[in-house]
């Protein structure tokens, strides 16, 4: 035992030299550990995506593990098919329905969370180097699965309508002008994560026609369509396609628990022979206890209820948010105003970055936030950040966004006198400096009125820059 | 003298809490190969409780950053009457204070690149921005713009021109309300590791940080497996490597050090030392610095953190133990 502890640091060395090279896209060390500090318990986290777990009833998850205990012990404790149960998938079945789709048992295969579906799909699609197109920003969970299996990502601005589908078929001409044929199109459709749009109607046609046109797979990350808050819900990709070219992701982790780690997969027979391979060799079978615990659940014909009470929660907190944010953000910041899921992407003057405004925020103020690069690969975002509402109550996230409104308001004052004398010969090439360069490379040519994660303050001037 | 029981302080609220649960953690196991009764706090409201009810002779501080390594736990270990491994409060305060540490080092006729400091009061109350251009104009570009205090690389920026200095500023005054602008020395990054024994103090082999060319100016990347290649003992000419040795003893002497320190300074192009500056509690993780350099000195972890207690129970005018 003594032996394992006998770890030098040239011993150390040495096993970096066996690293694989991918492991070279992990993020900074630094930024972890800032990370890790946001847990702490006398900090207001509004960084996680934590749903709020609080509001289900104990009483309710005795009764179903008794139930479990009493009725299917053994096999609960068993492990279970690669594919996960028949009753797991029925009821999967009854939740896609709640969104308008109609899928069959055959085509799924029940995973360990959605982020093992993003994880077995990049496995099964991507070779080193392989073209992955996703949303700019996108869900910071699939950068370092995307990273890992060395992808080539290239993402797709957005505006309050999604995905800009005009820029993505710009995109992939240019790719197909360079012989090259992106593997899949990773997208949030409803509710994104982190920038809280929704794709629209028009768009949802455009994109599944595009993957149809040229025969593209669409991987549509739905985990938080239920949790809608006003207006009449939209058609999933997955419903406009009929499953030929959308893979479908979903979970039971904002509608039941993510503790359960409960998530499935809807892809072509072919595919989805690939992704079972994938699964066997990752983790043979989901958690056959937590799936029994599903089946219990809906057994008691509650869940809808329970997705609704959520939805109460969770409204009442994005008004807070929304609020707040107008009370005690400067001006020149912006945010998007979801209709649903669990965040607000909120934009500051591009001299602030959200990074180092962590930093202070968790120093000064004791409150955290996402920074926007955690959502970019390629250095972008640095002025944004990802805020959460679910996880914590209306009281905190009023005072959260009044805390990080005021180390706001200390960078801007601050940085006002560093400029006030120079405004005239060096504005323009402050507003230009190296971040923002690979940002306006895109899209300097379109109008940048709507785009989701740049201050329009500056626009004018980055065009000039680039 | 051998520890009776060691308390190992680590964490507390600073950013640089992992790095020091890292440290802590690698301690830890040394205490327990070295077969020493040990207790570990992790420092927080509860501190001076905790110390007095670990009844323990010595306090082995693993902490980096704001509150332990800046003499303020161990104002508080002074207080309480618990010997402690490293600096002294004065010495800690001078090293977690890099304007204070390089206005010593001009002082004392040790080489530092030039610079200037400001605190947020100078840019808020006293128009410091109208400075700037001129402060610009004396140091020369690249720039590289730090927080005064803060452990880690994080916040320090490289500014490449004028126009890269107010966002720069911006970040540095995230991590403390007093920034560094230095002028940027191009040449090789030596660490020297001190440590004191039975003979004084004891300069360790030199480790030279080799940034991949990719993460040149990505100050966070420096200290990570796989973005900065660590050659120890580094490959310089005797006289360079003696000279490098001497002013990092130099250093650790006016700065008042005691038991252990490390010197980071820069070889320029023309063969010269600028020394950026001390930490007093380097880290002790597997990828740190001083340890890799006890290491080529043929000092195994355990005997170095035996050597830490050692020096920290013999250390003059070392108050009494508690209890």
């Amino acid at each position: 035992m003594k032996d394992r502890h006998q770890t030098t640091s040239h011993e150390i060395e040495r096993y970096a030299g066996l690293f694989a090279k991918r492991t070279r896209q992990m993020r900074s060390s630094a930024m972890r550990d800032l990370m890790a500090i946001t847990a702490r318990p006398d900090v207001i986290s509004l960084a996680g995506g934590l749903p709020d777990t609080a509001s289900f009833p104990p009483e309710t998850f005795a009764a179903l593990t008794d139930r479990i205990a009493r009725e299917s012990c053994a096999a609960a404790l068993q492990y279970g098919p690669t594919e996960g149960f028949d009753a797991t998938k029925s009821r999967i079945v009854e939740v896609m329905a709640a969104e308008g789709m109609r899928a069959d048992p055959d085509d799924m295969v029940v995973t360990t969370g959605g982020q093992q579906v993003i994880d077995l799909i990049t496995k099964t699609l991507i070779d080193p180097g392989d073209v992955v197109i996703c949303e700019a920003p996108t869900y910071p969970g699939a950068v370092p699965t995307f990273s890992s299996y060395e992808a080539d990502v290239i993402q797709i601005e957005m505006d309050s309508d999604g995905m800009r589908v005009d820029l993505l078929e710009e995109t992939l001409e240019r790719l197909d002008r360079d012989g090259r044929r992106p593997k899949f199109i990773y997208t949030v459709p409803t509710f994104q994560n982190p920038a809280g749009v929704t794709l629209s109607a028009p768009r949802r046609q455009r994109l599944v026609e595009i993957a149809r046109e040229r025969e593209l797979l669409v991987l549509e990350d739905n985990p938080y369509g239920l949790l809608r808050y006003e207006g009449e819900p939209l058609s999933p990709l997955y419903a406009i396609d009929g499953g030929e070219y959308v893979l479908y992701l979903g979970t039971f982790s904002k509608i039941l628990s993510p503790g359960i780690r409960l998530g499935w997969v809807c892809a072509p027979a072919p595919v989805l022979a690939k992704v079972k391979l994938g699964k066997q060799a990752a983790d043979l079978c989901t958690s056959s206890l937590t799936q029994f615990l599903v089946d219990a659940y809906f057994d008691e014909g509650v869940w809808r209820r329970y997705v609704s009470d959520l939805c109460a929660i969770y409204r009442q907190r994005r008004d807070a948010m929304l609020d707040a944010l107008a009370e005690f953000f400067p001006r020149e910041a912006e945010w998007t105003q979801p209709s649903g899921g669990l965040f607000i992407w909120a934009t500051l003057p591009e001299f602030i970055d959200t990074g180092d405004l962590l930093a202070k925020a968790l120093r000064e103020e004791r409150v955290a936030f996402v920074p926007g690069s955690a959502a970019y690969v390629d250095g972008r975002g640095g002025s944004s950040m990802r805020l959460n509402f679910s996880g914590a109550n209306v009281n905190e996230i009023v005072e959260g966004i009044r805390r990080i409104g005021k180390v706001v308001d200390e960078q801007m004052a601050l940085f006002s006198t560093f400029v006030k004398k120079n405004s005239g010969d060096s504005a323009s090439g402050i507003a230009g400096s190296g971040r923002d360069d690979v940002s306006d490379s895109q899209s300097s040519s379109e109008p940048m009125a709507d785009v989701v994660e740049l201050p329009r303050r500056r626009d004018e001037r980055r065009a000039q820059g680039s | 003298m051998t520890p009776r029981r060691v308390a190992v302080l680590k964490g507390g609220p600073s950013l640089e809490r992992q790095v020091s649960m890292r440290s802590a953690a690698r301690v830890e196991d040394a205490l327990e190969r070295l077969e020493l009764d040990h207790v570990s706090i992790d420092v927080g409201g509860t501190l001076v409780d905790d110390l007095r009810a670990a009844d323990a002779d010595v306090a082995f501080v693993a902490l980096h950053g704001r509150g332990g390594e800046d003499g303020t736990v161990q104002e508080l270990l002074e207080i309480v009457g618990i010997p402690y491994t490293g600096s002294g409060v004065l010495a800690c305060m001078r090293c977690m204070d890099k304007v204070l540490t390089k206005h010593m080092l001009r002082e004392a006729a040790l080489p530092t690149p030039d610079f200037f400091a400001f605190s947020e009061i100078a840019f808020k109350e006293l128009g410091a921005g109208e400075a700037l251009p001129a402060i610009e104009e004396r140091l020369g570009f690249p720039v590289v713009v730090k927080p005064a205090a803060q452990g880690s690389a994080l916040g320090i920026k490289f500014a490449r021109d004028a126009r890269d200095v107010p966002e720069a500023l911006i970040a540095a005054f995230s991590y403390d309300d007093r920034v560094l602008l230095e002028r940027h020395v191009e040449g090789r990054e030596l660490a020297v590791s001190l440590l004191e024994g039975d003979a004084g103090v004891e300069a360790l082999p030199i480790v030279e940080a080799k940034p991949r060319q990719e993460y040149f100016f990505d100050f966070e990347a420096r200290y990570e497996i796989g973005k900065t290649d660590f050659v120890c003992p580094a490959d310089l000419p005797a006289d360079v490597t003696a000279r490098a040795r001497e002013v990092a003893t130099d250093v650790y002497r006016l700065l008042g050090c005691y038991g252990f320190a490390r010197v980071d300074m820069i070889l320029s192009a023309g063969g010269e030392t600028q020394v950026l500056e001390a930490q007093a509690i380097p880290g002790l993780t597997e990828t740190s610095l001083l340890p890799q350099a006890a290491e080529a000195a043929g000092i195994t972890f355990e005997q170095l953190v035996l050597r830490m207690l050692e020096q920290a129970l013999a250390r003059d005018g070392s108050p009494a133990p508690a209890g």
